[in-house]
């Protein structure tokens, strides 16, 4: 593929990114959340149009316009989300969509040995009869894989494929890619997982923004680098790799925290981990995308469950084992999806800010009309809000605007602790700023606040205490002056 | 005062009422024209009667019905199971009074607390167990018409209480108590919603459940409150519908009635997939609906193709409240008039 564009509504998604794969070998496309992964895949797939550009497969110009046609091509997709039908035995759902037929009924002889040979090919042994529900995600997965894989497939894109999986199922669908790749084949491997990149691919092509930063052998670039690349900052000093991770004693240990939480883990979220906020102390949260940041907020805030662990307050027990109570104990909690996690789209700006506090009161005793709109106007004028009215449908406001009413609505209830996962994506710089400003305002007046975002420079200037995730594991803790960016993109790149 | 009466009159245009209205006051013009008999009020015994005192009272039972309906399809659900309730509960009272004399008092308990108990089991299937709502109160609407055919072996009974005939026949102040009741049951309901906080979490659920639970919100509990809401509405309809017509049978009441319950709902501009609602023009869409059948068949309609022109009213209705739609006519009527001007 060379020289792809993609827009959306005026949304520059691909900014003439070349990508290529050879045969006989498996590919890792990386990247951060919008970088383009996905969009260029689906460009490759047919999924969207192209703007510009040219794709060139075995050296013929293509141009599939669905993915059925990229398919034909022999262009073959397996995604994150299995699209099995579990009811279905395997044999069926290997050739769902193109069981052979005679004299218009369905030739399951031919089915079933069609069937066999697909899986042979990945030289998995599987009884074809089985429902697709009674088999393990990793078999769910090889099903998937070979019914993309047609006869005259050339090319396997691999979307999150080890994202629900385990570690010896990662190594099974490992063994099954290197097959694969030995059969002439070329993959496309999308993931988020570090190790997992070199353990098995060859070379890694890596999108920022939109935009190619390069292609590199595997074996030539160290994890440093990658991380670098894909968050877009090169490092001062590459090869100072941590003499230190041990946390320096400041004057903010001597502090009582407000939440301790032991050991706290959920099974498949993220691996048990130890975690305290101080009053009046940022504790940032820092990884990639996937690294198990939101996991741990959501842990925190009683949305999941967790499996493991034990959290006090102020020293003291505390169960949070629902949103309603964490919030009830002083927990506040701002969602990275906004839009489906935090806003209420039609109703006003003034339903938003005031409904965590009213459910706080109860369906009884509501927030008098005037004391509702005193609150609205407050934090409007506090925070900036441009809406038109307090009235308007909090859908209208822009994403900067809406996220400051989200903030309004936890604030107005005066929180211990505030968790702000991503509080800055998808606004603008001027609002970046006021957020960013406002944090640590909060943070003057005696309150916690875990913030979490993928901008390091973020987490660098906001927090007094870092700590960094990989793979769903805690990796490290950074306080005072050991918190800059080389830190602690060397705690994300390094081995155990 | 210019301008506070002009946004008065702008908020009045934006709100959802007006397409309902619109189509209300387009229907009583018609027969203000056509059948100036419809308007005509007599009285007898100091009672009212007329056209148009017929249409209210037979609008009453869907009212009752629309005001559960529309806190459950705020939601963001449906209940199916309002036209079932109806006849277990008509059916019950009457067998109750016939065969065990009971008072109005414990009749209404009866009702009351049979109807609470339903609608806590379809709330607790749908929020708690999480079985998808038109599901849950299709099989309670099989199921209830079956409990209700059983209760009487499917015969017909006759309505002998005095308080239930009284609900349904009687007159206060020349207007039938149907009607008083009705007004009622809407301003408690108005209150309930509007004075606590159960409306705004009835909308703020509706419209992003997620988001609400995560604000603390009591997600399940809203959804549970809302049918036992919906189904004590269809308790009283079916008290009012039994005292209106002197007997039941348990195999026609509330037949079907959960539909209109839903249209009138809907063309009163509450949307199925919900979110803001609004109890009066649920009160309007009934209104509207009943006007519009006793219009056609007081034009000579035969009753039997009655519903085509009822169905295309609704579309119509519904199309005006949608935006969308309002906007492509507003475009189509824009490029009709520029190669004009």
């Amino acid at each position: 593929m060379s020289g792809i564009s993609k827009a959306f509504r005026g949304v520059q998604a691909l900014k003439g990114v070349d990508f290529t794969v050879r045969a006989g070998e498996i590919h890792a496309l990386m990247g951060e959340n919008g970088a383009g992964k996905s969009t260029l895949i689906k460009v490759l797939t047919g999924v969207h149009p192209r703007d510009c550009g040219e794709v060139l497969l075995a050296g013929q110009s293509v141009s599939p316009q669905a993915p059925r046609e990229a398919e034909e091509l022999g262009i073959s997709t397996v995604y994150q989300e299995i699209n099995l039908i579990p009811e279905l035995s395997v044999a069926e759902n290997i050739m769902l969509g193109r069981q052979p037929r005679r004299f218009g009924f369905i030739d399951w002889k031919e089915l079933h040995a069609r069937a066999r040979r697909a899986l042979q090919r990945l030289e998995i042994d599987l009884n074809l009869h089985l429902s697709v529900s009674s088999c393990s995600l990793a078999l769910q997965q090889m099903v998937a894989i070979a019914r993309a894989l047609d006869v005259n497939a050339k090319l396997l894109i691999l979307d999150e494929p080890t994202s629900s999986l385990d570690e010896h199922e990662v190594a099974e669908l490992f063994k099954v890619m290197r097959r694969l790749r030995e059969q002439g084949l070329g993959l496309v491997f999308v993931t988020h997982f570090m190790d997992q990149v070199y353990a098995v691919s060859d070379r890694i092509t890596v999108l920022r923004n939109g935009e190619l930063v390069g292609e590199f052998k595997t074996a030539e670039l160290p994890k440093l680098q990658l991380v670098g690349k894909m968050l877009g900052r090169e490092l001062s000093a590459v090869e100072k790799v941590g003499d230190t991770m041990t946390l320096s004693a400041d004057e903010n240990t001597t502090r009582d925290p407000f939440l301790a939480a032991k050991q706290l883990g959920r099974k498949g979220g993220v691996e048990p981990l130890d975690l305290e906020i101080r009053k009046g102390e940022v504790v940032g949260l820092a990884g990639l995308l996937g690294s198990g940041r939101t996991e741990t907020a959501r842990l925190l805030f009683g949305a999941d469950r967790r499996t493991s662990g034990s959290i006090t307050l102020d020293g003291r027990a505390a169960a949070l084992s629902s949103p309603a109570k964490a919030i009830g104990a002083g927990i506040a909690f701002c969602s990275e999806d906004r839009k489906s996690e935090g806003i209420v789209p039609s109703l006003s700006v003034r339903e938003n800010i005031i409904l965590a506090m009213q459910a706080g009161r109860g369906i009884l005793r509501l927030l008098p009309r005037r004391k509702q709109e005193e609150l609205a106007a407050h934090y409007i004028n506090a925070l900036r809000i441009k809406t038109p009215s307090p009235e308007t449908p909090i859908q209208n406001l822009s994403g900067g605007n809406q996220q400051k009413v989200l903030l309004a609505r936890w604030l107005c209830l005066q929180p211990k602790l505030i968790i702000l996962d991503e509080p800055t994506r998808g606004i603008d710089v001027g609002a970046k700023a006021e957020i960013e400003k406002l944090v640590d305002s909060l943070r003057r007046e005696g309150m916690a606040i875990l913030f979490i975002s993928s901008e390091l420079e973020e987490v660098v200037r906001a927090s007094q205490r870092v700590l960094v995730l990989r793979d769903r594991k805690k990796v490290g803790e950074l306080s005072g002056e050991q918190i800059n960016e080389d830190r602690i993109m060397e705690m994300i790149a390094s081995h155990e | 005062m210019n301008s506070a009466s002009s946004t008065f009159i702008s908020r009045f245009l934006q709100s959802r009422i007006v397409w309902p209205l619109a189509g209300l006051a387009l229907l009583l013009l018609f027969n203000l024209i056509f059948d100036r008999a419809f308007f005509e009020v007599t009285t007898r015994d100091g009672n009212f009667y007329g056209p148009m005192l017929t249409v209210m009272r037979l609008s009453v039972v869907v009212m009752l019905l629309a005001m559960g309906m529309t806190l459950v399809i705020a939601t963001g659900g449906v209940d199916l199971s309002v036209g079932s309730v109806m006849a277990i509960v008509g059916t019950l009272v009457a067998f109750l009074a016939v065969k065990h004399h009971l008072g109005f008092p414990s009749l209404l308990g009866v009702a009351i607390s049979v109807s609470l108990s339903i609608g806590a089991f379809n709330g607790v299937l749908i929020s708690c167990v999480g079985i998808q709502p038109i599901v849950v109160t299709l099989i309670m609407m099989v199921l209830g018409r079956g409990v209700a055919l059983n209760i009487t072996g499917g015969s017909p009974l006759q309505v002998m209480d005095s308080g239930v005939l009284f609900l349904g026949k009687s007159f206060i102040m020349g207007v039938p108590v149907q009607i008083f009741l009705v007004l009622f049951v809407f301003a408690i309901t108005v209150m309930l919603c509007r004075k606590t906080a159960i409306g705004l979490f009835v909308e703020a659920v509706g419209d992003n459940e997620t988001a609400s639970r995560l604000s603390g919100v009591n997600a399940r509990g809203i959804k549970v409150l809302v049918y036992i809401f919906s189904a004590v509405c269809a308790a009283l309809a079916a008290l009012v519908s039994i005292g209106d017509a002197g007997s039941v049978d348990p195999d026609g009441l509330g037949q079907m009635l959960e539909l209109d319950a839903i249209t009138a709902v809907v063309v009163g501009g509450t949307v199925l997939t919900g979110g803001r609602f609004t109890l009066l023009g649920s009160l309007i869409g009934a209104l509207l609906i009943q006007t519009l059948a006793t219009t056609l068949i007081r034009q000579g309609m035969d009753s039997a193709y009655a519903p085509v022109p009822k169905a295309l009213v609704i579309l119509v209705v519904c199309l005006l409240q949608s935006q969308k739609f309002r906007a492509q006519i507003a475009s189509l009527i824009g490029n009709f008039r520029k190669p004009t001007s």
